[in-house]
């Protein structure tokens, strides 16, 4: 096992009297996707702050690859470390390539290469049509792919990515997460920062989820999944006259299941899927079914929910005692 | 140093492309032009006048507009990329906060430095040939040099303006008050002291005192080289208790690295 690129130890920030993170604990390793998941103010930016050295925590260790981030020491590691904030206009008078080979050079390139690298990543993300128009004339998505081709310079070991795939058609995204893809396979870290998005769930290793500043949840999707014991809606369907409602509910093994919503739904805990639908397999109405897992959002909410009500019961138990 | 010269390259073409450095040296050259030869339209006679005159209505001129012109170019410096989120980027490269703060500097300076020098040396130019006097480059060199420093000295304070508020509208309204403060109150203050209370204030504390705003230095500087017959009011009491040229200008220097490092210290204790 080799060290983690970054790791935070009981790392939290506070402004004044404002937990903005509380003390948080997690790894990212070489090649590994996170999703950073959360309300804005639930200490995401704050944490990717954190990490970039821009900000010292208050409290705990902050270290990326073997350096404190906001050290001296750590300089020579910043340019390959690749960030897009959440929002951030450029020079808007400049020209998309003026803009972007200012950030190339700034990244410590050799003067007579910033140009040519400039286009290359330009055409990366798609605006080479558009790189001598000011940047003021730019949509946002395209303003989006600018910002992201501002993360990618230098093929970054470490990106950090605030909300990428706001503004951008889903063409851009589906290209976006591609190249997500091949940073990883060429060894780079990205953490991804984000209210849930759908589509996500593909391209990312782990999730950490976050309510105002503390940490709620972590670890991959199946074992969020676990960890909330959603169950799994399956849903049977028969073209046949009469349909299926009574087969189901008068069979032993899956009345329980069904839902009390739904009379067509079964919601069945993950451990169970299997059997119940072996059992509806044997139904001679069934002509299709259904299956859906728990997606990220409705994970996603469950902590957020749990965590609300444990919230709400706290503050009711303080007022009675 | 290669991130310094990358950041002040930017804020220079910045200044060109803006038609910053076009626009302040042609304020800077019709004034002069204009002040050197109707400077004595008052007295009745149009041309060239004498050379202290000339240089005395310039800096006269100058000590407005030069802090106006440095505050204006740069008060949003900072607080204008903190809005647009490119600070926060800028400060996750490979670049120190006094990097960039020098970097700016150095970019924003050389357009006050290359416009102050363009559009009175233009005069400075005008002069010559009509007088044909080689006393004139001396006397505009200091007069351009100073100029240079009191344009710096307000670059450095508008830094601190930039870096200490945090919206763009408070930082022009601290900008115009810093102005107004250096420009003029500070010697009506002055003038009232001396004016008002009786023995209040010595010649040699008057020019203490003076000490404190730039642009009493940059009069001091280029007023005291010229025949007093010209200047009058507190400054003249103060010319009799003259410093060296090299003390004034030392101050001057004083005024613009001061402030810068006041700028570069706001700036590391800045929370982002």
């Amino acid at each position: 096992m080799n060290t983690p690129l970054v790791s935070l130890v009981e790392a939290g920030k506070t402004y004044g009297q404002l937990d903005v993170l509380s003390s948080m604990t997690m790894s990212l390793n070489e090649g590994e996707v996170l999703g950073l998941f959360g309300h804005n103010g639930a200490g995401k930016t704050t944490m990717m702050k954190l990490i970039l050295g821009v900000i010292s925590p208050s409290k705990g260790r902050v270290t990326v690859m073997g350096m404190a981030p906001d050290s001296k020491e750590a300089w020579h590691c910043r340019s390959k470390v690749g960030y897009l904030p959440e929002n951030v206009s450029f020079y808007e008078q400049l020209t998309g390539l003026e803009v972007l080979t200012y950030f190339v050079k700034l990244k410590g390139f050799s003067n007579k290469d910033c140009k040519r690298k400039a286009i290359d990543l330009l055409e990366q993300v798609g605006i080479t049509y558009a790189m001598k128009r000011q940047v003021k004339t730019y949509s946002k998505g395209m303003r989006q792919r600018l910002g992201l081709a501002q993360a990618f310079i230098g093929e970054p070991k470490l990106l950090l990515l605030d909300e990428p795939t706001v503004g951008l058609d889903p063409i851009a995204t589906r290209d976006f997460y591609k190249t997500v893809d091949q940073l990883k396979s060429n060894g780079s870290s990205v953490i991804l920062c984000s209210h849930v998005l759908p589509g996500v769930e593909q391209h990312i290793d782990r999730a950490m989820i976050l309510s105002s500043g503390k940490l709620l949840a972590m670890g991959t999707l199946s074992e969020l999944r676990a960890q909330a014991a959603l169950p799994v809606v399956i849903k049977p369907i028969s073209f046949k006259k009469g349909g299926l409602n009574d087969a189901v509910a008068q069979d032993a093994k899956l009345k329980h299941f069904v839902s009390g919503s739904c009379q067509n739904t079964l919601m069945v805990p993950e451990q169970e899927k299997l059997a119940v639908l072996k059992q509806l397999l044997s139904l001679e109405e069934l002509d299709d079914v259904h299956v859906e897992s728990a997606n990220l959002e409705q994970v996603y909410q469950h902590f957020l929910e749990k965590y609300e009500r444990n919230f709400q019961q706290k503050i009711q138990g303080g007022q009675y005692s | 140093m290669k991130q310094m010269l990358t950041v002040a390259n930017k804020e220079f073409y910045d200044g060109l492309r803006n038609r910053w450095l076009v626009s302040i040296t042609l304020i800077f050259a019709l004034l002069s032009v204009g002040l050197t030869y109707f400077g004595a339209a008052a007295s009745g006679a149009v041309g060239v006048t004498s050379l202290s005159t000339t240089v005395a209505s310039l800096a006269s001129l100058a000590v407005f507009l030069i802090p106006l012109i440095a505050l204006l170019l740069s008060y949003d410096s900072f607080v204008g990329e903190q809005e647009s989120g490119t600070l926060l980027l800028l400060l996750t490269y490979p670049l120190s906060k006094s990097q960039l703060l020098l970097g700016k500097f150095i970019g924003q300076g050389g357009i006050i430095a290359l416009a102050t020098f363009l559009g009175f040396g233009a005069s400075a130019l005008l002069l010559y040939f009509q007088l044909g006097d080689t006393d004139i480059f001396s006397a505009f060199g200091l007069f351009i040099i100073s100029a240079i420093l009191l344009g710096l000295s307000f670059t450095a304070i508008s830094y601190i303006i930039s870096l200490s508020v945090s919206e763009k509208s408070k930082a022009a309204g601290f900008a115009l008050i810093t102005w107004f403060l250096f420009s003029l109150a500070f010697d009506l203050a002055l003038l009232a002291l001396l004016v008002g209370v009786e023995d209040g204030v010595t010649q040699q504390g008057l020019t203490q005192l003076m000490m404190l705003n730039p642009t009493d230095i940059f009069r001091l500087v280029n007023l005291s080289g010229l025949d007093s017959s010209d200047v009058n009011g507190a400054l003249a009491v103060a010319i009799n208790a003259s410093l060296s040229q090299f003390q004034l200008f030392s101050a001057l220097v004083a005024w613009v690295v001061l402030p810068l490092s006041i700028a570069i210290f706001i700036f590391k204790k800045k929370k982002l």
